[in-house]
């Protein structure tokens, strides 16, 4: 077996003229924890359903754990668990109950199935309200759940949407500890748009916007994109000289520029330090302002991070293409008052040909009366 | 084949986890008791001719009530993506939803035995009509619950799908009632297509070939089209 578990090819979805999906490839490999990153409606979703062969792709195709999407659904199937966005249940089941179900479907029996759903309960810790009605649990709760079911039959791949949205950062932490967990035994692909999210789970972050992959990197990778780490630094203003302190800062080594903000802010001097690469320059900082009998109340390293990448490789040109992609309706309304507009005038002429006529009709009559 | 099975066990479990098994089979019961001892001791006659009438009307209001759900709502709550995106393919997913309903409805059958056992303790029953018209009343709820899953299968808002299968059905029912009036070259063919036509031989206690196909068809055919409409989501 390979070890490319998911293999997507040149998909696209077209939803009547509107290309939901565009051209998207990609590889997920064993053990990798791939995020799908993206503003709502960017093709996140359509992507996952075509995966899971919910809906078919109108072009383009993937393989799953070496099944073909279409040749061979059913194995493909068998071989995702999958959480849909916003985790639909049958609620009116008990916990127990509903994994049962699952397990059956799956095509586990007796004391199989008994085994598995006690070991998914256990991994989602499940176990207090396993007697209980779904529709009766809080949401963390039955996103569990929806975790659970994905887990009973112990699938190479596990497709998740959006796992984390509408949970408090306790619950969300729990399932982000459980994907990690998984993770490192399966194949996970989770899509989201909270950034912070996809630095600390995943080892590898697609983003897509309006339907095309538009980066294909590790958090890492992406972050060094966004631009090196600045330092924050707070000294002392009793007793320091602000030229001076900033001549003292601009001979460490590694700095690229330095800036400083607010001076003399209540008493304190702020610099902001921006150095020539993404070499760490904290022990560097520290020291030389030790050295110079400086004092430092403060010294924070604060990279830019993934939302600038993100908002630069998602919003590029949004508007321009919104602009340029009337909707059908907006269409038909211009067509609308273009026919009103040309409407209007021939009438306008017609009246006043009218207004002439009888104009001139009243002269001839004048001049018959003369005559 | 065990997919099938297990749907339709869900399904059919599912009606008794909520009040609509308990509330539609109630009010059949209720409504049927009434309308068929209020008349009974006035013909005097040992016979549940009427009952299977009377039975065969209140399943055209009933039946779309249980089937109103059937894929409607896993539309709308989506629990339709977590059902088709396990190892079943749409036929299974359809024919188990159809068998669960059906189960449900056989139960509600079984349930008015007792009216039967009522009458053959009360005169001498004929039990061979009441054979025929018990199969023609399942016969006739089965294929208005191949309609009422069709219509379903459309739609994601139940009321949609419950006054869609009512207006059919009823359509169906009523189709030769007007024949008198209708151009005779229609006639013909309004009464091949009507429920009541169909359903009359077997509540008289004959079972011909022509009226257990005619049901049979309906309800293959709806089935069809459920099966053609759940798959088409795939392409759109």
């Amino acid at each position: 077996m390979s070890d490319v578990m998911i293999e997507a090819r040149d998909l696209s979805k077209l939803y009547g003229p509107v290309h939901a999906l565009k051209d998207v490839s990609f590889e997920v490999r064993r053990g990798e924890v791939l995020g799908f990153l993206g503003p709502n409606g960017a093709g996140k979703t359509t992507t996952m359903k075509i995966l899971t062969c919910f809906i078919a792709p109108s072009t383009g195709t993937a393989k799953v754990n070496g099944a073909d999407i279409f040749e061979d659904p059913m194995a493909v199937r068998s071989a995702i668990g999958y959480l849909p966005e916003s985790t639909p249940l049958y609620t009116e089941m008990l916990v127990l109950e509903y994994l049962e179900f699952v397990a059956k479907m799956r095509g586990y029996k007796g004391e199989d199935a008994r085994k598995r759903i006690k070991k998914a309960v256990e991994q989602t810790s499940l176990g207090d309200v396993i007697a209980k009605e779904i529709r009766a649990l809080s949401k963390g709760f039955r996103q569990r759940v929806g975790l659970a079911q994905a887990l009973v039959h112990e699938p190479p791949v596990l497709i998740l949407d959006e796992p984390m949205s509408g949970l408090d950062p306790n619950q969300a932490s729990e399932i982000r500890d459980l994907i990690k967990q998984i993770g490192s035994e399966r194949t996970v692909i989770l899509s989201t748009h909270d950034l912070g999210e996809v630095q600390v789970t995943c080892d590898r972050v697609l983003i897509i916007a309006k339907g095309r992959l538009v980066a294909d990197d590790t958090p890492e990778e992406l972050r060094e994109r966004a631009g090196k780490a600045s330092y924050f630094v707070t000294l002392d203003g009793k007793g320091a000289d602000a030229k001076k302190a900033r001549e003292i800062l601009g001979g460490i080594g590694g700095v690229s520029s330095i800036k400083q903000r607010d001076a003399e802010a209540k008493g304190e001097l702020l610099f902001t330090i921006v150095p020539k690469d993404a070499s760490d320059l904290r022990r560097d900082i520290f020291q030389t302002i030790v050295k110079n009998d400086l004092v430092m109340l403060g010294l924070e390293r604060k990279s830019e991070g993934l939302d600038k990448v993100f908002r630069d490789l998602t919003t590029g040109d949004t508007a321009a293409s919104a602009a340029a992609t009337k909707t059908k309706r907006d269409q038909k309304i211009d067509e609308a008052r273009e026919k009103k507009k040309a409407r209007d005038e021939a009438k306008r002429k017609d009246d006043e040909r009218a207004a002439e006529e009888s104009s001139s009709d009243e002269d001839a009559s004048d001049e018959k009366g003369e005559a | 084949m065990h997919n099938v099975l297990t749907i339709a066990g869900r399904q059919f479990r599912s009606y008794f986890n909520g009040p609509i098994a308990y509330l539609v089979i109630g009010t059949v019961l209720l409504v049927l008791g009434f309308l068929f001892w209020e008349t009974f001791f006035l013909f005097g006659k040992a016979t549940l001719r009427e009952m299977f009438r009377y039975a065969s009307l209140i399943n055209y209001f009933a039946l779309p009530a249980l089937t109103m759900g059937l894929i409607a709502e896993e539309k709308r709550t989506g629990t339709i993506e977590l059902l088709i995106t396990m190892p079943v393919t749409e036929g299974q997913v359809i024919l188990g939803k159809y068998l669960g309903v059906l189960g449900l409805y056989a139960v509600m059958l079984l349930l008015t035995l007792p009216y039967a056992f009522s009458v053959s303790s009360l005169g001498n029953l004929d039990w061979g009509p009441v054979f025929s018209g018990y199969f023609g009343l399942l016969l006739q709820g089965g294929a208005l619950l191949g309609i009422g899953l069709m219509m379903s299968s459309f739609t994601d808002n139940q009321l949609v799908a419950f006054f869609a299968t009512l207006g059919v059905s009823i359509f169906f029912f009523l189709v030769d009632k007007f024949l008198p009036f209708m151009p005779s070259g229609v006639t013909n063919f309004f009464e091949a297509i009507s429920f009541d036509s169909h359903f009359e031989s077997l509540r008289r206690g004959v079972v011909a070939v022509r009226d257990v196909l005619y049901f049979v068809s309906v309800a293959t055919i709806t089935l069809m089209v459920a099966f053609r409409s759940l798959e088409s989501r795939r392409w759109s």
